[in-house]
């Protein structure tokens, strides 16, 4: 379980990216948060595996509190939140093989990791991820060579190589084409219900989100505006979301605040 | 509305007029008094030219009798350039880590930079001049010298390569728990290594150049050799290095040149 409380994410002396933000993801359901460009989507997610530093709050993951770590157990931490990025962050000169098992550089030695030795059930691991996404007979191509959706596949594998607790995806499908990237989503979903997995989006495509996730978080400003059933997200809750810019909502906080 | 011009002149580089003349006849006024203050004997430079001449004349025709100390000198050359390359480079990796903003911290940032700087300030020569002094004249002080040479360079055109890379890929290993050597060996070794081969083959040529000046210090190799035949006033065994020199540089500018097209 997932369970961020009054979370506070402001860069440098400006105003607050994310203000106060409660949100709890509970068993293995697939989340998906939409909202404006701006909104403070990414942040809440790299806020969670400590890529960006939160200014205050708490975030916790099956009893663990995550915004206090340091060294050592910030990493060992990281590893149970695996993470899909919108531009693949593959390494294009590696393997495939070796851009998967990129995934347990947590868990084995940096020597190991130099030699490429990989230990036997990780390899054995990663050739069973890598068949159930279609991309087994990729393993010595080079990353660079693969097309967009092959590439994000690889990015998925890589994640889930961590045997994670929960997997983040900020916009993983936003760099495809609209057919690879219905695929990718339903492979997010199949997968999820197959390790039992809560899985957290982040999403610009509406139609994608109600049809692949069990619940949409809706963010505006860096607040949680919505948050309920994909079939009750109607008309006048996206106007909602989407309406008015970062801009109007600031002056809006000043027009309160004065 | 006035009538539309026909001329136009370009503004002039320096806007008020005092100003501007006032720098044009300074400049004018420094060279005037360089030149009148400079001692150059011109009954010198006329003797120069008949020196020049028998320096020449002795020179023709290039003599290869000795060919065996020729081939001596060079195969040190070839040594000192092939283990300063090593060692340079060995040294350039650590040092340009600390010297790339983007991974290292503030202080180790500048301690970084700083060796580069201190390691790019000063021309081969004068570092040969002091290692000859330390460790005494012979290919040891070559060495030495083209290890710092080849790090002011290598360093910085690395740490420079560092900071162009695709954070992102850091990200990715950082996001996965990865310890920070196995994050760099992963995310940023790749991204840098065809750079790093370019330079390593680039910095073995100009080892291999420098080898021959800093040899005319003292420092062995080839140089020494040539400094040696001009002391004695053997010109033409002089020549014949000198075209040995020229026809290696091209050689290896050739192939390097080759190798790092192909790698690109």
């Amino acid at each position: 379980m997932l369970k961020i409380t009054g979370l506070v994410k402001r860069y440098g002396g400006g105003d607050a990216v994310l203000k106060n933000l409660d949100l709890t993801i509970e068993g293995e359901s697939v989340v998906s948060i939409i909202g404006s460009s701006g909104a403070g989507k990414s942040t809440l997610l790299r806020c969670i595996n400590r890529l960006v530093e939160p200014t205050s709050g708490s975030i916790e993951l099956n009893g663990i509190e995550l915004t206090r770590l340091r060294g050592r157990n910030l990493r060992a931490a990281r590893r149970k939140i695996g993470m899909v990025f919108q531009g693949f962050n593959l390494v294009d000169r590696l393997t495939v093989m070796e851009n998967v098992q990129s995934g347990r550089l947590g868990y084995i030695s940096t020597w190991a990791a130099i030699m490429r030795r990989y230990p036997k059930e990780d390899i054995r691991r990663a050739y069973e991820l890598m068949e159930r996404v279609g991309i087994a007979h990729y393993a010595n191509t080079r990353a660079d060579q693969l097309s967009g959706g092959e590439r994000q596949r690889v990015g998925v594998v890589r994640a889930l190589m961590q045997n994670p607790e929960i997997l983040l995806a900020d916009e993983p499908t936003a760099s495809l084409d609209p057919k690879t990237s219905e695929q990718i989503m339903g492979l997010l979903r199949d997968l999820a219900g197959e390790l039992k997995l809560p899985v957290l989006i982040n999403i610009h495509n509406v139609a994608e989100a109600k049809e692949y996730t069990d619940r949409i978080v809706g963010m505006r400003y860096g607040r949680i505006i919505f948050d309920d059933k994909p079939t009750s997200l109607d008309q006048e809750a996206m106007d909602h979301i989407y309406s008015g810019s970062p801009h109007a909502d600031r002056s809006e906080d000043l027009r309160k605040a004065s | 509305m006035s009538e539309t011009p026909y001329t136009w002149r370009k503004p002039p580089f320096i806007g008020n007029p005092g100003i501007r003349w006032a720098v044009y006849l300074g400049v004018l006024a420094y060279f005037l008094w360089v030149g009148a203050t400079m001692p150059i004997d011109w009954g010198r430079v006329a003797d120069g030219f008949g020196r020049a001449q028998r320096i020449f004349g002795g020179a023709f025709p290039p003599s290869f009798e000795r060919s065996g100390l020729l081939i001596d000198g060079f195969l040190e050359s070839l040594k000192i350039a092939i283990l300063a390359t090593a060692g340079g480079v060995l040294l350039s990796i650590p040092i340009s880590f600390m010297a790339a903003r983007n991974v290292a911290p503030l202080p180790i940032y500048y301690l970084g930079r700083f060796v580069i700087i201190v390691a790019r300030s000063f021309h081969p020569v004068i570092v040969a001049i002091i290692f000859v002094k330390a460790v005494g004249f012979g290919p040891f002080a070559g060495v030495l010298t083209l290890i710092v040479y080849s790090i002011g360079f290598v360093a910085k055109m690395l740490a420079e390569r560092i900071e162009e890379i695709d954070f992102g890929q850091v990200e990715a290993m950082r996001a996965a728990g990865a310890p920070f050597f196995s994050t760099v060996v992963y995310a940023i070794f790749p991204q840098i290594m065809p750079r790093q081969i370019g330079l390593t083959i680039y910095q073995l040529d100009s080892n291999l150049r420098a080898s021959a000046v800093v040899g005319i210090v003292g420092a062995g190799g080839i140089g020494a050799t040539l400094a040696n035949a001009f002391g004695r006033y053997d010109y033409d065994f002089a020549l014949a290095i000198t075209i040995v020199i020229v026809g290696v540089i091209l050689i290896s500018e050739g192939i390097s040149g080759q190798i790092r097209k192909r790698i690109g």
